[in-house]
C-alpha cells in the first residue's frame, strides 16, 4: 500500500493532473499533519515539574524496565497539532449538519460553561453525601424535567449512552418478568430499528424477531397483533420512527402489547419531535431512553460522551438499576446497594460504577432552563417545521417515499430511485461535502432503497436551509442525469475518497515505528 | 428564544410553503386528545443566560469541590493537574460539534485523533491494538468478560477480590440476565494480594481471570503467573488498571501475559466530574480483534494515494450486524478520548514517567506520616499513589468526621463493601501530584483527633 508515512507530500511543482502543487502539500489554510508519533518524541513534554526526590521502593519489584513509546510534545507544538486536526474537521459550529436520526443541534456555550464550575466538575463521586448535596440536587433537577416532560412516573439517570438506556429498559423488563415467573424470550423490534435495538436485545440474552412495517412506513399493527403472545417480553418502537413518521397507533400497540403480557419500549433517539408536544407516557409507554446529546443539546464531541437516562413506567419503576438520587426530607441521599435493600430491594442492580454522566446532566440542566416549557415545545415545532420545508422544497426532485401519506416530523426521507443507474446515494453525499454540508444520514432505514434521511434540527435559520436546498436539488438533478463527475466527489475536501476496503482487508489500528528508528532503540 | 433562529415571518412563510395552515397540522398523526396545546404547566418558561447561570452557580456552590481542601479520595476516579490547554482544545468547536466520524473525508481530525489515542492506550496497556474507547472503566470490564466468553466459548469468569466492587457489582448485575457464572470474593485487609488462590481456582472451564492492577487496595501484583496459570488452563486473562498514571512507573499489563487489557483513563485529561463521563480504555491481542467490541480508527489511502483514516472493521458493529453484532455501544466517549489523548501527547513518556514518579513519591511519604498516627497500621507492602490505611475505629464516620473539619481523607471501605464487617476500620488513602506537604499535615492531624 502506498502511504506516505511521513505526512508530507512530495515537492512536485505540478501532479499528474497539472495542478499546481506546494512544496508542503498544505493549501494555505489547508494544512497537512503528520501523525503525534512522527513530530513528537518520548524526550519531549509540555509539562513541567517541580523539584522532588523519587522514592521508587515500594512497588512490588514490578518497576518498569522498558520503554512505552509514548510521544510528547511541547505545548505550542501540541496546540498546534491539535488544532491543524481539528480543522479537518466538519462541526455544527461550521455549517449544516443533516444527520438524520443524530439530531445535531447548536450546543449552546453557555452549558460549556456551568459544566465547568467546580462544584460540578471537580467533585469525585465518592465524596461524602453531605459535600455534594448540590449535585445530587442537579440529578434530581434533571430527572424531574424528564420524567415531567414525558409523563412517566420514574427515571433511572445512570445509563451512559443510548444503547445503554436502552439496555436499562431491557433489563427493568426482564426483571419485572422474572419478578412475576414469567420467562420470555423474544424481543420484537421493527426492520427499521436503529441497530442498537437488535443487538441490544442479544446482549440482554433476548431472541430477536422482525416486525414488518406497511405501506405508509409505520409498524403494522395487524402483523404485530398476530406475532403477539406468551413468548414476546417487549417489542421495542422508535417513536417517531426512523422514517422521520409519528406512529399514530402507537396507543393502540401499547394496549395491544400489554394485553399479550409484554411491555413497550420506545427508542427515544427521536424525541426531539415531540418534546413538549406529546408525552410518551400517555402513549403506554413503560420505557425510553433519551439521549442527551440529541435532544438537550450536549455536544456529540466527535462520537460521545452521550447520556442515556430512561424514563420509566409505574410497572417498572421498582425494578430501576441502582444507585438513584431520592429527596428524603430537605436532603437528597444516593440510594446504593447498601441502603436499596430496605425500600428498593427489586432494583435489577449496577450497570455502571459510580452514578452517570454528571457533565452531561449539568449541560443539559442548562439547556432545559434555558429553554423553559415554552422553548422546548417551540424547539419540536420548528425542528418539525424545518424538516417538513426541506421534504417539500425536495419531493419534486426526489423521490420521498412516504411524502404522499402526510407530513413528517423532524427528518425527511428520500430514495434514491430515479438516479442514473451507476450513482447511488453516496455519490449525492460526497458532492454536498464540496457544497460546505455535512451529508444526511445514507442508507438507513433499510426498508427504502438508498435512503437519504435529512434531519435539519430547529437551531437552522431559513436562510440555511434555503441554501442547502439549492445544493441539493441541484445535485439531485446531476444524479439523476448520469452527471459522472458526481463519483470523483468530494474534490475540495481535506482527502478524497477513502478506500474502506483496504481498511478492512488489511487493518492498520495502531501506528508502528519505522523499522530502522525501533534498530536505533 | 436565542438558541432559535426562526422568526414568526420566517415560520408563517415556512407554513404557507408546506400548506399547513397552523403548526398543528403537522402534528396530526399525534392522536388530537394527546397533543399538548399549552407548555407544560409544572415546568418553569425560559430564562435568560444570566438567569441560568446563576440557578446553576448557586447549585454547584453546595458542593464541596475537591481543588478547595485536601484531597484524597481515589477508588477509580483520580485528581490530577490537567494542562489549561486540554480544555482549551476540546472545546474547539470542529471537535466538540463534530459527530462520531461516519463521513471520513470531512472527520480526518476526529479519526487521526482516534488512530493516535489507539496507539498510546494499546502502548500503556502493552498491547497490540486498543479500540477508540469505552463509556468507562466498570462497562470495558464486563465487555471483556463478554469477549472472553465469544474466544474461548466458556461461561466461568473468576473476578479478584482486589476488583473495584462497582465493577465486580455491574458484572453480577450482567452476569445475572445472559447466565455467566462468576465467582467473586471480598478482599482482605492484608498485603498479601488473592494471586495464589485465583491461580488454584482456574480450571477447565474457566473462560478468564480478572484481576486489577494496581487492586482496590492499592496493592501491587505480579500478573505474569496468573497468565501463565490461566493459558496452561485456556482462560484469559483480563486485566483492569483504574489509575493508568501508575503505568508510567511499573510494568504493563500486556507486557505480563494479559490477553485483554481495560481500564479507567480518567486520570489522564479527563477531570472527576462527580463520576462522569470518563474513558474506557480497551486493549488486547491483534489475534483477537474481530472479537472486539466498541469503534475503531484505522489507516488507508484516498483516491489520490494520501494517507486517510476510516471507522473500520465495522462489521462487528450493531450497525451492520444488528443482533450479531460484539455489543450495542454505538456513541462511546470520543471527547474524553481526546482529552486522554491531548494530555498524554503533553505528557510524552518523559512527563508520564515523571508524573508517576512525583506521585508515588507522594504517596510514600503520605503513608509513613500516616501510619505513624498510634492506632493506624500501613494495610499494603506495595502501592503506587494510593494505600489502605486500618484504622482502630470505623472508617465511615472518621471520614464524615474529617469532611466536617474540610478534609476530604479518602474512601471508607464501609461506603465500598457495607456490611463487611472485617473491612469497616479500612480507609483508601489516595496521594496525587496535587496533594501538598500541608494537606498530608491537616490530614494526620485529622485522624490523631479521631482515632483517638
Amino acid at each position: 500500500m502506498t502511504v506516505n508515512p511521513s505526512g508530507w507530500r512530495p515537492s512536485t511543482p505540478v501532479n499528474d493532473a497539472g495542478e499546481a502543487q506546494t512544496v508542503t502539500g498544505n493549501k494555505a489554510l489547508m494544512l497537512e499533519e503528520p501523525l503525534l508519533f512522527e513530530i513528537g518524541t518520548t524526550e519531549q513534554t509540555g509539562v513541567d515539574f517541580g523539584e522532588f526526590k523519587a522514592n521508587s521502593g515500594r512497588l512490588g519489584g514490578l518497576e518498569r524496565n522498558r520503554d512505552i513509546g509514548l510521544a510528547g510534545l511541547s505545548e505550542p507544538e501540541a496546540v498546534r497539532h491539535y488544532t491543524r486536526l481539528s480543522r479537518q474537521n466538519y462541526a455544527i459550529d461550521l455549517g449544516l449538519f443533516p444527520l438524520g436520526s443524530c439530531t445535531m443541534k447548536h450546543n449552546p456555550r453557555l452549558n460549556e460553561k456551568v459544566a465547568r464550575l467546580p462544584g460540578f466538575a471537580d467533585t469525585h463521586p465518592l465524596q461524602p453525601i453531605d459535600t455534594v448535596q448540590g449535585g445530587l440536587e442537579l440529578i434530581d433537577l434533571v430527572g424531574n424535567w424528564l420524567t415531567t416532560l414525558t409523563g412517566m412516573p420514574a427515571v433511572a439517570m445512570s445509563p451512559k449512552a443510548g444503547a445503554h438506556g436502552e439496555l436499562c429498559g431491557l433489563l427493568c423488563i426482564r426483571a419485572a418478568l422474572e419478578a412475576r415467573g414469567d420467562k420470555r424470550e423474544v424481543v420484537l423490534v421493527p426492520e427499521s430499528a436503529h441497530g442498537t435495538n437488535p443487538a441490544t436485545a442479544a446482549f440482554a440474552g433476548y431472541r430477536v424477531e422482525n416486525i414488518p412495517a406497511n405501506e405508509a412506513g409505520r409498524v403494522d399493527l395487524e402483523a404485530l397483533k398476530t406475532r403477539l403472545g406468551p413468548d414476546v417480553a417487549a417489542v421495542m418502537i422508535t417513536n417517531p420512527n426512523t422514517c422521520g413518521l409519528f406512529e399514530p397507533d402507537m396507543k393502540a400497540i401499547s394496549d395491544a402489547v400489554h394485553a399479550a403480557g409484554g411491555f413497550v419500549y420506545c427508542d427515544g433517539a427521536n424525541f426531539n419531535a415531540i418534546v413538549g408536544k406529546v408525552r410518551p407516557g400517555d402513549l403506554g409507554v413503560d420505557a425510553m431512553h433519551i439521549n442527551l446529546h440529541k435532544t438537550f443539546s450536549t455536544p456529540h464531541g466527535g462520537g460521545g460522551p452521550g447520556a442515556g437516562p430512561v424514563v420509566l413506567s409505574a410497572a417498572l419503576a421498582p425494578f430501576a438499576p441502582l444507585p438513584f438520587v431520592e429527596k428524603q426530607g430537605d436532603r437528597f441521599v444516593l440510594v446504593e446497594e447498601e441502603t436499596a435493600e430496605e425500600h428498593h430491594a427489586q432494583s435489577f442492580g449496577r450497570m455502571v460504577a459510580f452514578h452517570g454522566q454528571m457533565g452531561m446532566f449539568t449541560r443539559a440542566a442548562s439547556y432545559m432552563l434555558s429553554h423553559g416549557a415554552d422553548g422546548l415545545k417551540q424547539v419540536a415545532e420548528d425542528a418539525v417545521l424545518n424538516a417538513n420545508y426541506i421534504l417539500r422544497a425536495l419531493d419534486g426532485v426526489l423521490d420521498a417515499p412516504f411524502g404522499e401519506s402526510g407530513p413528517c416530523m423532524h427528518e425527511a426521507l428520500f430514495s434514491d430511485r430515479g438516479f442514473a443507474e451507476d450513482l447511488s446515494t453516496i455519490d449525492l453525499a460526497k458532492a454536498l461535502i464540496d457544497e460546505g454540508f455535512h451529508p444526511m444520514t445514507m442508507y438507513f432505514p433499510l426498508v427504502v432503497h438508498g435512503a437519504m434521511l435529512v434531519e435539519p434540527t430547529e437551531t437552522e435559520s431559513k436562510a440555511s436551509l434555503d441554501q442547502f436546498i439549492a445544493a441539493f436539488r441541484s445535485i439531485a438533478e446531476r444524479a439523476k442525469t448520469g452527471d459522472e463527475s458526481l463519483k470523483a466527489a468530494p474534490v475540495y475536501a481535506p482527502r478524497r475518497r477513502l478506500d474502506e476496503t483496504l481498511a478492512a482487508r488489511k487493518p492498520v489500528l495502531v501506528y508502528k515505528d519505522p523499522e530502522p528508528a525501533r534498530a536505533a532503540e | 428564544m436565542r438558541y432559535l433562529p426562526l422568526s414568526d415571518a420566517d415560520r408563517s412563510e415556512m407554513l404557507q410553503a408546506v400548506g399547513a395552515a397552523t403548526i398543528d397540522d403537522l402534528f396530526r398523526d399525534v392522536p388530537p386528545e394527546l397533543l399538548l396545546r399549552e407548555p407544560i404547566a409544572e415546568l418553569p418558561p425560559h430564562a435568560s443566560e444570566l438567569c441560568v447561570e446563576r440557578q446553576l452557580t448557586a447549585l454547584a456552590r453546595q458542593n464541596l469541590a475537591a481543588g478547595e481542601v485536601p484531597f484524597f479520595l481515589g477508588c477509580g476516579a483520580y485528581k490530577h493537574h490537567i494542562p489549561a490547554s486540554v480544555d482549551h482544545i476540546i472545546q474547539r468547536g470542529e471537535f466538540l460539534t463534530a459527530y462520531t466520524p461516519y463521513q471520513p473525508e470531512i472527520a480526518q481530525g476526529t479519526l487521526q485523533v482516534l488512530f493516535e489515542f489507539q496507539t498510546q492506550v494499546a502502548r500503556l496497556l502493552g498491547c497490540e491494538v486498543a479500540n477508540a474507547s469505552m463509556y468507562d472503566g466498570s462497562t470495558a470490564c464486563w465487555e471483556a468478560i463478554v469477549m472472553a466468553r465469544r474466544i474461548t466459548r466458556r461461561a466461568k469468569a473468576i473476578l479478584s477480590s482486589g476488583l473495584h466492587p462497582h465493577y465486580v457489582s455491574v458484572a453480577n448485575t450482567m452476569a445475572k440476565f445472559t447466565g455467566d457464572v462468576l465467582e467473586t470474593s471480598l478482599p482482605e485487609l492484608n498485603s498479601v494480594t488473592d494471586g495464589e488462590s485465583l491461580i488454584a481456582a482456574i480450571d477447565g472451564e474457566t473462560s478468564a481471570v480478572v484481576v486489577q492492577y494496581p487492586d482496590i487496595l492499592g496493592r501491587i501484583t505480579d500478573l505474569g503467573p496468573i497468565a501463565e496459570a490461566a493459558h496452561a488452563n485456556g482462560a484469559l486473562l483480563i486485566a483492569v488498571v483504574t489509575e493508568p498514571v501508575a503505568l508510567g512507573l511499573i510494568r504493563s499489563p500486556g507486557e505480563m501475559g494479559a490477553d485483554i487489557v481495560v481500564g479507567e483513563g480518567q486520570s489522564i485529561g479527563v477531570g472527576l466530574q462527580f463520576g462522569g463521563p470518563y474513558v474506557g480504555l480497551f486493549a488486547t491481542r491483534e489475534k483477537y480483534v474481530r472479537q472486539m467490541p466498541g469503534r475503531l480508527a484505522g489507516e488507508t489511502v484516498d483516491a489520490e494515494g494520501k494517507r486517510g483514516f476510516v471507522l473500520t472493521l465495522s462489521t462487528r458493529e450493531q450497525h451492520i450486524r444488528r443482533e450479531k453484532a460484539t455489543s450495542n455501544i454505538c456513541t462511546n466517549s470520543g471527547l474524553c478520548a481526546l482529552a486522554f489523548s491531548v494530555h498524554m501527547s503533553l505528557l510524552g513518556e518523559k512527563g508520564l514517567r515523571k508524573l508517576a514518579q512525583l506521585n508515588h513519591a507522594r504517596a510514600c511519604e503520605a503513608a509513613d506520616r500516616l501510619s505513624a498516627v498510634p492506632g493506624v497500621r500501613l494495610v499494603n507492602e506495595s502501592f503506587f499513589n494510593e494505600f489502605t490505611i486500618e484504622l482502630p475505629v470505623e472508617a465511615r464516620p472518621v471520614v464524615r468526621h474529617l469532611a466536617d473539619k474540610g478534609i476530604l481523607g479518602g474512601v471508607s471501605l464501609g461506603r465500598l463493601y457495607p456490611g463487611a464487617d472485617a473491612l469497616q476500620n479500612g480507609l483508601v488513602v489516595a496521594v496525587t501530584e496535587t496533594v501538598t506537604d500541608e494537606d498530608i499535615g491537616a490530614l494526620e492531624a485529622g485522624l490523631k483527633e479521631l482515632c483517638q
